[in-house]
């Protein structure tokens, strides 16, 4: 059963509303033009679209500060740019190019950056969990008031890494914000095919962590969410487990048929899209006029082909530069 | 200064620990317990349970809590009980620890230290007496340290904890009670490989547990007028070749003694270089010692026969010079 789509006052000023609007668009804009690149295969390797699921990057960056830690998953490109890596350095990445923002030796599904906290882009499903109880440790050892958030899947929720990573977080009573984007299928798998409890927050709860669960779909559920937890864990009261429910809307990679969903229930969880649920209800209360969205919607576009460029233009790293980085020099 | 191996392990950690608050040691039993091999005794009281951190049965876990706290600004020395047991977290070792540098474009380093024990002898049977140094060998972005002396084992550490990279030092179970002299200039790099014997029959190569039955193949072989050279590699990654060269040009020949299996060892990469750079210096084929191809058994007498001893060292030296 599929709830209605999101709806309901916005409890925020016009300002930061337009600016989370702003930022799913800039996502959305950019990974459409991901999608193009693909078949024209200026991107290759395997490319993890987000399209459906941003309230969930946008909510819960707008929620952390730039002393806190991200770990991300290899659909990451939202979490990625929301974090403030710029899109010429994500663009870049993707094309393979030395100005991207992991000097093209990681593309799509690794994106680093030093400089805003932002620790990848893990294609290891649960890998990042253990990676994220390290950094809360740090934190915690050296007094740091820091929230490490770590995004996830429901599918790493099957992993012994999962499992592991709350129970040391908990254990230690570490400052780790455990944010799972259930979006319902960890590749073609259905929760209820891979899963005997499919009730995610019962599981991390077996570990004394506290948790909640919210719409995915809406960003207003998820940024208010995501205020709680990351109060929680800064206040020093230990982890933190928070579902969000959401969908994708494009297939898992670029080489998926999609034959294991329906295409009525992708339908109807897009009647349910972040976008334009969110951009309604604003328009409701007067937040936003449709002159405003077109306004928001032409910046995105236009920073998406500023993007493209400045890869397109950007060198190739030199071949002899090949084995740099193996080791610190 | 008369010491144990296990001592010089536990003099290592303590001047770590007393000299930098960043570093930190976590894994099972290493607190309360004192450390499966007791080489951390004391510290839980000395240091507190923040800095000796008792780990759950999570080896996954903890050694990715090890590379997170060190990308966090710490120095962690993180204890893993037994290689078999490593295996469990080898995801977080090789697709994280090693590539995290190069994936990112050189933005992160893990200043990582992982120690394990490693190997057979102690009728341990299939789950705890493996080598797989050679795993740990066959990655890049890690260093890869075996300590087979008393030196090495006070030694070693200081240097690791100061490289920014992930270091990985595999101590033999069967050397904790090695009894020896601490040499006054234990100090020493982790790069090279040493040369323990001096000799110019034949090259004996070898390092870990393996180093004290190279040693005494030695003595044996002197004992027939051989005087065999024994090179202790210190270093499985990346591997000293010059040292080897030098001591093949001496020489001319050479037996690779490995605890690991003999297919796809350590010892077959050592075999490759020495045929790569010094196929001309050699009078004879290169030879090798290795562990039987089997799960090392518990019964004693199988479990020798598994694994390389003095007298299979001494045989191969004895056919690699035609005595």
């Amino acid at each position: 059963m599929i709830a209605p789509p999101p709806a309901g006052p916005v409890p925020w000023d016009k300002g930061f509303a337009q600016k989370l609007l702003a930022d799913m668009l800039r996502i959305r804009r950019m990974e459409e033009k991901c999608a193009e690149l693909y078949g024209a295969q200026k991107i290759r390797g395997f490319l993890h679209l987000y399209i459906g699921e941003e309230a969930c990057a946008v909510g819960a960056m707008h929620a952390l500060t730039a002393d806190d830690n991200i770990v991300a998953t290899y659909r990451e490109h939202g979490h990625a740019l929301v974090r403030g890596v710029s899109m010429n350095a994500i663009m870049a990445e993707m094309f393979g190019k030395s100005a991207g923002c992991s000097r093209g030796r990681g593309g799509s599904m690794h994106l680093f950056d030093a400089a805003t906290r932002f620790y990848g882009g893990n294609a290891i499903v649960g890998g990042g969990l253990p990676l994220a109880v390290g950094f809360a440790l740090a934190d915690k050892l050296q007094g740091r008031r820091a929230v490490t958030a770590c995004f996830f899947g429901e599918g790493a929720m099957a992993e012994g890494a999962f499992h592991e990573s709350m129970n040391l977080a908990a254990l230690w009573q570490l400052p780790v914000l455990f944010c799972c984007e259930n979006n319902l299928y960890a590749m073609g798998t259905a929760l209820a095919r891979s899963e005997a409890q499919t009730d995610l927050c019962a599981k991390a709860a077996s570990y004394a962590v506290p948790t909640l669960k919210a719409d995915g779909m809406d960003i207003v559920a998820v940024h208010e969410a995501m205020k709680l937890a990351a109060a929680h864990v800064r206040d020093g009261l230990g982890p933190f487990f928070l579902e969000l429910q959401t969908y994708r809307f494009r297939a898992h990679s670029m080489f998926d048929p999609e034959l294991y969903r329906d295409k009525a229930e992708v339908e109807e969880w897009k009647a349910r899209g972040p976008l334009h649920t969110f951009s309604a209800r604003l328009k409701a209360e007067e937040k936003l006029t449709e002159e405003e969205f077109l306004a928001f919607d032409a910046r995105a576009n236009a920073e998406v082909q500023a993007a493209v460029d400045f890869a397109e233009a950007a060198p190739w790293e030199p071949v002899e530069d090949l084995l740099k980085d193996v080791h610190t020099p | 200064m008369k010491m144990t191996y296990r001592e010089a392990v536990r003099q290592a950690m303590h001047e770590a620990l007393a000299a930098d608050p960043r570093v930190f040691l976590m894994g099972e039993d290493v607190g309360k317990y004192g450390g499966t091999y007791a080489c951390s005794k004391g510290f839980l009281e000395e240091f507190g349970p923040e800095r000796i951190r008792d780990t759950p049965l999570s080896e996954l876990g903890f050694v990715g809590a090890g590379i997170g706290a060190a990308l966090g600004g710490l120095r962690p020395i993180v204890e893993v009980m037994t290689v078999n047991f490593s295996l469990l977290a080898l995801d977080q070792i090789v697709n994280t620890a090693a590539a995290l540098r190069h994936m990112s474009g050189g933005q992160f380093s893990v200043p990582l230290v992982l120690r394990m024990a490693t190997g057979a002898g102690r009728q341990l049977a299939a789950q705890h007496s493996h080598s797989l140094e050679n795993w740990y060998a066959h990655i890049p972005g890690i260093r890869v340290l075996a300590p087979a002396t008393i030196g090495d084992a006070r030694g070693m550490l200081g240097p690791a904890l100061a490289d920014p990279d992930p270091v990985v030092i595999f101590e033999h179970a069967q050397l904790y009670n090695l009894e020896g002299e601490l040499p006054a200039d234990w100090r020493c790099d982790i790069a090279s490989a040493a040369v323990r014997r001096e000799g110019t029959d034949v090259s004996l190569i070898t390092y870990g547990g393996s180093l004290p039955k190279a040693l005494a193949a030695a003595e044996q072989l002197a004992a027939e007028g051989i005087a065999a050279e024994v090179i202790d590699l210190r270093v499985l990654r990346p591997l000293d070749t010059a040292t080897l060269a030098a001591s093949l040009r001496k020489t001319h020949k050479a037996v690779v003694v490995d605890e690991g299996w003999k297919s796809g060892s350590l010892a077959a990469e050592v075999m490759a270089c020495i045929v790569e750079q010094c196929f001309f210096d050699l009078d004879a084929p290169v030879a090798r010692v290795c562990s039987e191809e089997v799960p090392i058994p518990y019964a004693k007498h199988m479990e020798e026969a598994a694994l390389p001893q003095v007298p299979k060292i001494v045989a191969a030296a004895k056919q690699v010079i035609g005595k």
